[in-house]
């Protein structure tokens, strides 16, 4: 499914991701662990095509298809799902228009058929009531005068209406009640599919107890620095990210 | 200094140029040399107008031919349309036209200027007599040809508790004023001013208003907002004089742009002039590009970027022709937005 090797990417000429190598199966669940400033957004923004984020060395496939040679909107259509740490406010656009709008996009580039209004109604209904989401406020401003969680949410509703090949999410739990944690995880977890990969990014464990990972790698000045089953996401948990920091230095 | 005195007179050494404050930024004597002839007069019937699906009662201003005044009568609301229209082959021309709006009588006025074709010059000016208790809604969609050059003048008189609001849309032209100015002279009047502008390749596109309180307790809320592509030019200058006496005025105004691209400009003067007590008064006034992060958060999700950029645009615009009251006209307007956004990405 994913596939990245050597994948070097700086920002405003700094090296920041240094010939990192990862493979995320269909149907598997990878998390990446990692001190701050190691590079986890800046892998997330550059596998999604963020401008400014020069990728300087190596590849990046899904499906086999090179990532790294279409533009953002192309590698939505492709399957690619970002959740945004810090999702964006869209003053003026509805977040229903949003959804349909970019559905609609996916679909299009896709030559799929267009998703008609009440289907599109049907399917973001069943799916925001699944995650709490009360449907007045998808009348609203995408995101705008959201509390956090609503807005993690959101991306969360974005991510089961897209239905994407890989998601990957990127700081998911930051700013998170537990109530809230355990929403938008069950939210993930109703998506694991054999078809589907996710890449959860985050700097703590406790995402982890909400959301089990077949692999954890964890990543320290630009590269994946070791790489385990979930028993590993505990062991950073009691002894932190000093031994990887030291290993990459 | 004026576009009809130098029509009118077929001379362009009237022209009001660019040493004349109030036409710094939207010079027409170093653009026009000669006056075209004078337009002959035209009766061969208008195409539909921008507000045509509405059918409500139309006068049509043909080549600065029609109806000099207009008078709304009895305590009723009548919506009308009314167009400024120059036709094919129209070379300079002039229209004056006065309406007065009995006392509590309300008005809707969907105003179009078209220009079939051509470098046509026009100047209107409009006289709008606003009674007391008295509403009117002005919506204008300029939809000047791109080699015209047109300047308009509203003078709108406010009566005790009247109230006027007014939506001004524009897609530039050539050289372009669209200027309004409003008397407050009776208590309690209420006003809306706003505008849109939203202008590519060359076009050129001026908002100028004078709002002046001389009555106690009025309010004044004014929204304005642009966007400028490619090599095109808006001008917003807006002016909130709170004359002596004109106590308790609550004024605002706010004008908001983006520059999509770097040879495009806009220029804004916002003024307040208070010389009356207890008065608030604000003015916003930014200028800044379309928002980077939330245009790669549209493009993540599926939107091509041309895609992405007209829908933000139109979000940002929106807000401004989300304020217009009557629901036919906003939805003319909305229509409006989306084609002149389409036409661009």
């Amino acid at each position: 499914m994913l596939s990245i090797r050597n994948l070097s990417v700086s920002v405003d000429s700094k090296p920041i991701l240094a010939g990192l190598s990862l493979d995320v199966p269909a149907g598997e669940v990878h998390a990446i662990m990692g001190p701050n400033g190691a590079g986890k957004s800046t892998l997330s923004y550059a596998l999604a095509g963020k401008p400014g984020y020069e990728v300087t060395g190596g590849t990046a496939t899904l499906d086999g298809d090179d990532l790294l040679a279409l533009d953002p909107s192309q590698r939505a259509a492709k399957g690619l799902f970002l959740s945004f740490q810090y999702p964006i406010e869209i003053p003026g656009v509805p977040a229903l228009t949003f959804l349909r709008t970019a559905l609609n996009a996916q679909h299009k580039a896709r030559g799929e058929a267009e998703v008609s209004a009440p289907d599109f109604l049907r399917l973001v209904r069943g799916k925001a009531a699944a995650l709490k989401i009360d449907f007045d406020m998808l009348k609203r401003a995408l995101n705008v005068g959201f509390s956090g969680g609503e807005k993690k949410r959101m991306e969360i509703l974005q991510m089961a209406v897209l239905s994407p090949r890989l998601a990957i999410l990127d700081e998911t739990d930051s700013g998170l009640d537990i109530d809230a944690l355990r929403i938008v995880s069950e939210g993930v977890n109703a998506m694991r599919a054999p078809d589907r990969a996710m890449l959860v990014i985050t700097h703590y464990q406790r995402l982890l107890d909400y959301i089990r990972p077949d692999r954890v790698h964890v990543l320290s000045a630009g590269r994946i620095v070791a790489s385990g089953g979930p028993e590993l996401a505990l062991e950073l948990e009691r002894e932190g990210y000093d031994k990887y920091e030291k290993a990459a230095a | 200094m004026s576009l009809g005195r130098a029509i009118a007179e077929r001379d362009a050494a009237a022209l009001p140029s660019r040493r004349d404050e109030a036409w710094r930024w939207t010079d027409l004597r170093g653009l026009i040399r000669e006056i075209p002839p004078a337009s002959a007069a035209n009766d061969e019937g208008l195409p539909p107008g921008p507000f045509a699906a509405l059918a409500v009662d139309e006068v049509a201003i043909v080549n600065g031919r029609g109806p000099e005044r207009i008078e709304i009568a009895g305590r009723r609301h009548r919506d009308m349309a009314l167009r400024f229209y120059s036709a094919p082959g129209a070379g300079s021309h002039t229209a004056e036209l006065a309406i007065s709006v009995a006392d509590g009588a309300s008005l809707t006025l969907l105003e179009s200027h078209e220009g079939a074709s051509g470098d046509y010059i026009t100047a209107c000016a409009l006289d709008i007599v606003v009674g007391a208790g008295a509403s009117v809604e002005r919506v204008l969609i300029a939809a000047d040809h791109e080699a015209s050059v047109g300047a308009s003048l509203a003078r709108v008189t406010l009566g005790p508790g009247a109230r006027f609001a007014q939506t001004v849309l524009t897609s530039g032209a050539r050289r372009q004023r669209l200027e309004t100015r409003v008397r407050h002279p009776g208590a309690g009047a209420s006003v809306r001013l706003d505008g849109l502008y939203l202008l590519t390749d060359r076009r050129h596109g001026d908002i100028t208003t004078i709002v002046t309180h001389e009555g106690v307790d009025g309010t004044t809320d004014q929204l304005t907002k642009g966007v400028v592509d490619d090599q095109a030019r808006g001008v917003f200058q807006g002016r909130i004089v709170v004359s002596p006496g004109a106590d308790r005025t609550d004024a605002r105004m706010g004008h908001h742009a983006l520059i999509l691209s770097d040879r495009a400009e806009v220029d804004g003067k916002p003024e307040l002039e208070i010389y009356a007590d207890e008065v608030a008064c604000a003015h916003g006034n930014t200028v800044g590009a379309l928002d980077e992060e939330a245009l790669f958060y549209a493009r993540q999700r599926g939107l091509p970027e041309s895609e992405a950029r007209a829908m933000l645009t139109g979000a940002f615009l929106g807000e401004v022709v989300d304020r217009i009251e009557h629901e036919g006209a906003r939805g003319v307007a909305r229509a409006w937005l989306a084609a002149r956004l389409e036409a661009k990405s």
